[in-house]
């Protein structure tokens, strides 16, 4: 599977992360309980004042497929993927499947927001407002302490603000908004653009195709290691916004990076839509990794589309933690088309009160020797409802192709519920392939031993769950860890009487 | 010095048939220092003793006391009663994924202690435990019982006694599963932590091999919910001979034959 945490530094900051964990220090568990009720229910539930999104208007049809596409002076090849998009979106049924979308309707969201006349150049060029949303997200402080060595904020639709380090930019990293790319690389994104996640490809993907703005092109070039990640922040703040940002990926020959993306939202009693795509392609014996942290509120619609297509001796990694959301579909995607390439997904979905995480990963093998590895995890709590979907295929002819699929669901009550929809279609002989799954409750007995222990049974049940999700946790940058940790810990609230 | 007196102590488990009394009016006083071996036939209710004693929720107290120096355990949570200074070393130590030993001592530790220990005396004393329990330095990475053998299990639960330092050690079946080598190191574990703190044990316990190594002050025969004869070192001898056949009840009937 995956090797370890690329940059060295992170082996210091994850022997503070264990000791962290390990909660022995009083202060910091003061610290920790006083951060957690400043947090109250959910931490990112701010709004900011919002004229540009209360003058957008709501719905979608093929006028504002084109007005997006002419606001953005796009040539001609981009609008007619776009209208391809949107004529997919509107024959394709609702999907009869996954997570209940009856209270869905395309038209009560607001397709397209421009918070601000332009990119800024630093974040001292942004409204307050907004500065200080990202200020209160960390995002700038990560950026100035180099934790990231770029940094992408989208805002409703528009990449509002965009570095990256300069001796990157030296190397040929390119690292700028999806519009930004599409006027100053066209020939680069026309290559690759919609390659791998067709415009028809499934509705939701469909209607991104369609009023697709923003989200992050990547293209780093042969051999070139991005050694420390890159970093999206995504960030709703107007009610029933629709957000679609599209991301494309380009790891050349021999290259690696590692792609960090986090998401959260306003509270609001009515629903947002978060349908991105996320595109990769990743050349013959290069790296890419990709970390989701999606945290978005709990009247979000988190229906995204991510697919990589890995090449000769090539590497990709799926890293996709899903806390937050009212209502997520996600099936992390690879296809495995040339000799050797190999991929692993680890998931991680938090079912609480009024969610469904309907998530898992697909692994299509195309070629002789090409490998998969998929780690699931899901927790379900407050009547909940967590799902792992997932589809392993092996086509006749890729003879010494392996797979190893293992899905563990963990129930912290007994009106919370998991299911696990393996699908696995082998064409070839000479595979192997392995599946395992389980579902576990937090038992009396762990409780009880941990308590008899001096552990109290709050700490005790965030003991076992943070034990629990570990085998992810580990795999993410140090902040993302404790970030998620203290996600769970915080979505375990009340959750012990 | 510290005393724990159980007092005419009754309690009920719920199964399927129904709630059932299982401990029927247990009366006993351990002080520190002393070894107490509880030993009975199968099903009287000794393991049951100790459970409920250390607070399991599936074991509901009816009636009674267990005081440790004079406060009540059984009105306490198991967090508070290990804090009080209780332990239970358990037959079935259950598996925590995730949870590396030395993540799990060292917060049971700063939780019973009430301080967080110093890193570099406490890394010293825990490798220095290991070492004399015979216990491969990579189980303090691996996760809390995951994998362990049922010897590997029992050695980490003498481990967490030797951390922990509790005023009275309740060892539920400690010999049990253990092979000869196993169950000396074992008892030497326990033989150690019990000289440097002078706890009070009560050794619940099937067979007597395992007296042979620790070496009871008294010996107590449990049968159907509560003590029926108390005795020396000698009375472990007698029942290694004749067995327990003369503390089963008569028949098949054991719910009414002890009233």
């Amino acid at each position: 599977m995956a090797d370890t945490s690329p940059n060295a530094a992170s082996d210091v900051e994850m022997s503070q992360y264990v000791a962290d964990r390990a909660r022995v220090n009083e202060e910091k568990i003061r610290q920790d309980d006083e951060i957690i009720e400043q947090f109250g229910e959910y931490s990112y539930g701010w709004h900011d004042s919002d004229a540009a999104g209360e003058a957008a208007k709501k719905g979608i049809d093929e006028q504002v497929v084109r007005e997006i596409s002419a606001d953005k002076n796009e040539p001609e090849w981009m609008l007619d993927m776009r209208l391809r998009g949107y004529r997919a979106f509107v024959e394709q049924p609702m999907p009869k499947w996954g997570v209940d979308l009856s209270g869905f309707h395309a038209q009560d969201f607001k397709y397209y927001v421009k918070p601000v006349g332009k990119q800024a150049a630093s974040w001292e060029d942004l409204p307050d407002d907004i500065r200080n949303t990202y200020d209160r997200l960390g995002i700038p402080e990560a950026e100035k302490s180099r934790l990231v060595s770029g940094v992408a904020a989208q805002y409703e639709s528009e990449v509002i603000y965009n570095s990256i380090q300069e001796d990157l930019a030296k190397q040929g990293v390119i690292f700028v908004d999806t519009d930004t790319a599409v006027r100053e690389y066209p020939d680069l994104v026309r290559k690759y653009f919609g390659t791998v996640v067709p415009p028809e490809d499934n509705k939701f993907g469909a209607l991104n195709t369609a009023a697709w703005s923003g989200g992050s092109f990547v293209y780093v070039p042969k051999g070139v290691h991005v050694d420390i990640p890159l970093q999206a922040y995504f960030r709703i703040n107007t009610p029933n916004m629709g957000q679609f940002e599209r991301t494309l990926i380009i790891a050349d020959e021999g290259s690696y990076v590692h792609y960090v993306e986090g998401c959260t939202a306003p509270i609001y009693s009515t629903d947002s839509l978060h349908a991105a795509i996320v595109e990769i392609i990743v050349e013959k014996n290069a790296r890419v990794r990709y970390t989701t942290v999606q945290n978005w509120s709990n009247n979000v619609y988190n229906l995204v589309t991510q697919r990589a297509y890995v090449r000769e001796g090539a590497t990709m990694e799926w890293v996709d933690g899903n806390i937050g959301s009212k209502a997520t579909m996600k099936y992390p995607a690879c296809i495995l088309a040339e000799p050797y390439a190999n991929a692993s997904t680890m998931s991680l979905g938090f079912a609480g009160s009024g969610q469904y995480q309907d998530t898992g990963a697909k692994m299509i093998h195309l070629a002789p020797h090409t490998s998969s590895t998929i780690v699931a995890k899901s927790i379900s709590r407050g009547g909940g409802r967590s799902a792992y979907r997932g589809l392993v295929k092996i086509v006749d002819g890729a003879e010494g192709a392996s797979s190893n699929v293992v899905c563990d669901a963990l129930l912290v009550d007994d009106f919370s519920r998991s299911d696990t929809y393996p699908h696995v279609d082998v064409r070839e002989d000479d595979v192997s392939m392995a599946h395992e799954a389980t579902v576990s409750k937090v038992s009396e007995d762990q409780l009880f031993y941990l308590m008899s222990r001096g552990v109290e049974e709050k700490e005790a049940m965030a003991m076992i769950v943070r034990g629990f999700v570990e085998p992810i946790s580990r795999e993410l940058p140090m902040e993302y860890a404790l970030e998620l940790n203290r996600l769970v810990e915080l979505q375990m609230e009340g959750s012990v009487g | 010095m510290s005393t724990l007196e159980i007092k005419n102590l009754y309690a009920s488990v719920e199964t399927k048939e129904g709630r059932k009394q299982i401990l029927r009016g247990v009366n006993l006083t351990v002080n520190s220092g002393e070894i107490h071996a509880i030993m009975g036939p199968n099903g009287s209710g000794k393991s049951t003793l100790a459970y409920t004693l250390a607070g399991h929720p599936k074991y509901e107290v009816d009636s009674g006391q267990a005081l440790l120096d004079g406060e009540d355990l059984l009105l306490m949570t198991p967090d508070e009663r290990a804090k009080a200074g209780l332990f239970l070393a358990m037959q079935y130590p259950v598996e925590v994924p995730g949870v590396s030993m030395t993540n799990f001592l060292r917060t049971a530790v700063t939780e019973v202690s009430g301080e967080a220990p110093a890193i570099r005396t406490w890394t010293k004393e825990l490798t220095a435990a290991m070492k004399q329990l015979k216990m491969d330095p990579k189980f303090a990475t691996r996760s809390v019982n995951e994998g362990f053998s049922g010897g590997e299990k029992k050695r980490a639960e003498v481990l967490q006694l030797e951390m922990l330092k509790p005023k009275f050690a309740v060892l539920d079946e400690t010999d049990s599963g253990l092979d000869v080598d196993a169950l000396r190191i074992v008892s030497e574990g326990v033989n150690r932590a019990k000289a440097a703190n002078d706890f009070g044990v009560l050794m619940v316990t099937h067979y007597t091999r395992i007296l042979k190594y620790i070496k009871p002050d008294i010996v107590h025969v449990f049968a159907d919910g509560h003590f029926v004869k108390t005795g020396g070192p000698e009375l472990a001898d007698e029942l290694e001979e004749r067995g327990y056949d003369e503390y089963l009840p008569e028949g098949s009937d054991s719910e009414s034959a002890l009233a």
